[in-house]
């Protein structure tokens, strides 16, 4: 990849208590390109992406080994503060999950996190969320409604809206349009190839035809292992390993 | 279908019946002691429920008079109890709930929780009696409420955690994933989700206390006159119905039954507010 990288995931394993879920992966995330995960379920690529906010972390008995690199430091450091490296690897999820507040207060809540902001400067920066998340015009008139009151795929772009309020330098994306119909799914697709303009996106996604729209690089996975990373169009056309032909095919998974 | 299927057929139809009339019958016996009760104290109460009962003191026997001072007894007892029992109920929900998922604080506190739940309301008057009313040397309207604290906080401590369990994980992730810390996750996120669920658990445990009497026959005793002196003893619903109901004096039993209605209805109401409560949140999602 002649592109800087912005994360190298190095010799990483994970654990679920015994079970070990991660074995030995070593990948490089390359700076505002999308990067998209594919696998059968249960192959590890949820989990991975979940290594790199360290949102594993929520729960006992869960921890990796080795080192990921995010602007030369390893993330995986003890030292590592949470909630700050949070701020800067913002992630949406597989199910929309606006907070019980309303419209305006969803994006404002991780934005006063960590910035002192006054009233205007706060309702421009909700406003350019959700223009970017292309809600807005959807929202404009109800920002004092509930979250919860709109659409699954209105509720989805909420949570991008607020993942990308916060002005983070990476987006991981957990199946985000698993839930969704296929026009909900197409604008948020759309909204991945406007934003990686500004962001580093790395996508887990279910779909292939999805990973092989909308992504740069596509990394295939298979029971903990990363068989194969290259540029989407070489993976999709003539991939270098078996398995992931066989996967990429259907005529496996 | 054959004559096998048939016989089979109707034996499930007769089994069906059979349980279907069972279920109903004891449906039926439930509600018939329920309407009994609620007619005695109503046919009983209501005609003495008087504008006297909310203005006049207890009055001695062979006089007339009202209620005031147990009702302002019991208001008072049934706040304070609430207001000390809540904040640390709900706090201990939350450390369960949100806090100590691993090790080993949670689990035993939560088992010690149980026991306290099913605790005899008798024997926390009896602890309270020991610990504070023998000690002061003089029974008081604190350790009344006090002993009804007790009471509030399993009952919060249990409802807490149990609603926010019902929040689910996705939801703190979301906000953990903006860099919140634990705390904030809590306070903005959790407590919002689970707040009309958290909010009738207190409602419910105001409800139990109430009515409690035991706790408070060792504690804040009894006062036939007027005072809104927590540290003397106090007068309350449910003692003086205890007192009056027991006594030989016609007047007496009329105020003791005034007084049981008074504690259903305020009951009653709760559970009705509580449950409106619940049910308009459960919509909003």
């Amino acid at each position: 990849m002649a592109e800087s990288n912005k994360i190298s995931v190095r010799n990483l394993n994970f654990y679920y208590g015994k079970f070990h879920a991660l074995k030995n992966v070593n990948l490089d995330i390359a700076d505002k390109r999308v990067t998209a995960f594919i696998g059968p379920s249960g192959c590890g690529k949820s989990t991975l992406l979940r290594t790199f906010n360290r949102m594993y972390q929520l729960y006992p008995n869960l921890r990796a080994e080795g080192e990921i690199i995010l602007d030369g430091e390893n993330i995986l450091d003890p030292k590592m503060d949470l909630n700050l490296l949070r701020a800067r690897v913002g992630m949406v999820f597989q199910k929309p999950t606006p907070f019980p507040m309303s419209i305006y207060d969803n994006i404002a809540f991780g934005i006063k996190l960590y910035e002192r902001v006054g009233k205007s400067e706060l309702n421009d920066r909700v406003e350019w969320a959700l223009q970017k998340a292309a809600l807005w015009n959807e929202v404009k008139d109800k920002l004092d409604q509930a979250g919860t009151s709109l659409s699954g795929g209105q509720q989805q772009r909420l949570c991008i809206a607020r993942g990308i309020a916060v002005r983070p330098e990476v987006l991981l994306l957990d199946e985000p349009c698993s839930a969704l119909d296929p026009i909900s799914t197409a604008r948020i697709e759309e909204l991945i190839h406007e934003l990686k303009n500004d962001y580093t996106i790395v996508i887990v996604t279910h779909n292939m035809q999805q990973a092989a729209r909308v992504s740069d690089y596509t990394a295939y996975m298979y029971l903990g292992e990363l068989i194969e990373i290259g540029d989407t169009d070489t993976m999709f056309t003539k991939p270098q390993r078996r398995e992931t032909e066989d996967y990429i095919t259907g005529k496996f998974g | 279908m054959t004559t096998l299927d048939r016989t089979r057929y109707l034996r499930r139809r007769v089994t069906n019946a059979i349980i279907l009339g069972v279920s109903l019958f004891t449906v039926a016996f439930a509600l018939f002691f329920l309407a009994w009760i609620l007619w005695t104290l109503f046919s009983n109460g209501l005609g003495h429920v008087t504008t006297k009962v909310f203005t006049q003191m207890t009055p001695p026997p062979g006089s007339s008079g009202g209620l005031l001072n147990a009702i302002a007894g019991s208001l008072y007892m049934v706040l304070m109890a609430t207001l000390i029992g809540t904040p640390v109920g709900v706090l201990a929900g939350t450390y369960l709930a949100e806090f100590g998922r691993a090790g080993w604080l949670a689990p035993t506190t939560r088992f010690v929780n149980d026991i306290l739940l099913s605790a005899p309301s008798i024997v926390i008057g009896l602890f309270v009696y020991e610990g504070v009313v023998h000690r002061m040397g003089h029974f008081s309207g604190w350790a009344g409420a006090l002993a009804l604290a007790l009471i509030v906080l399993p009952v919060v401590v249990r409802t807490t955690e149990n609603m926010l369990q019902l929040v689910p994980n996705s939801l703190r992730e979301a906000a953990a994933a903006l860099g919140a810390p634990q705390w904030k996750v809590v306070i903005m996120v959790s407590y919002r989700a689970a707040r009309a669920g958290m909010l009738t658990g207190v409602l419910l445990a105001v409800a139990r206390i109430s009515g409690e009497t035991a706790p408070l026959l060792f504690t804040a005793l009894n006062n036939q006159f007027w005072s809104n002196d927590l540290n003397g003893p106090m007068a309350s619903l449910a003692a003086i119905i205890f007192q009056f109901a027991m006594s030989p004096y016609e007047d007496w039993h009329h105020l003791a039954w005034a007084g049981a209605l008074l504690i259903t209805l305020f009951v009653l109401g709760l559970n009705i507010l509580a449950r409106s409560i619940f049910k308009k949140s459960e919509a909003g999602h």
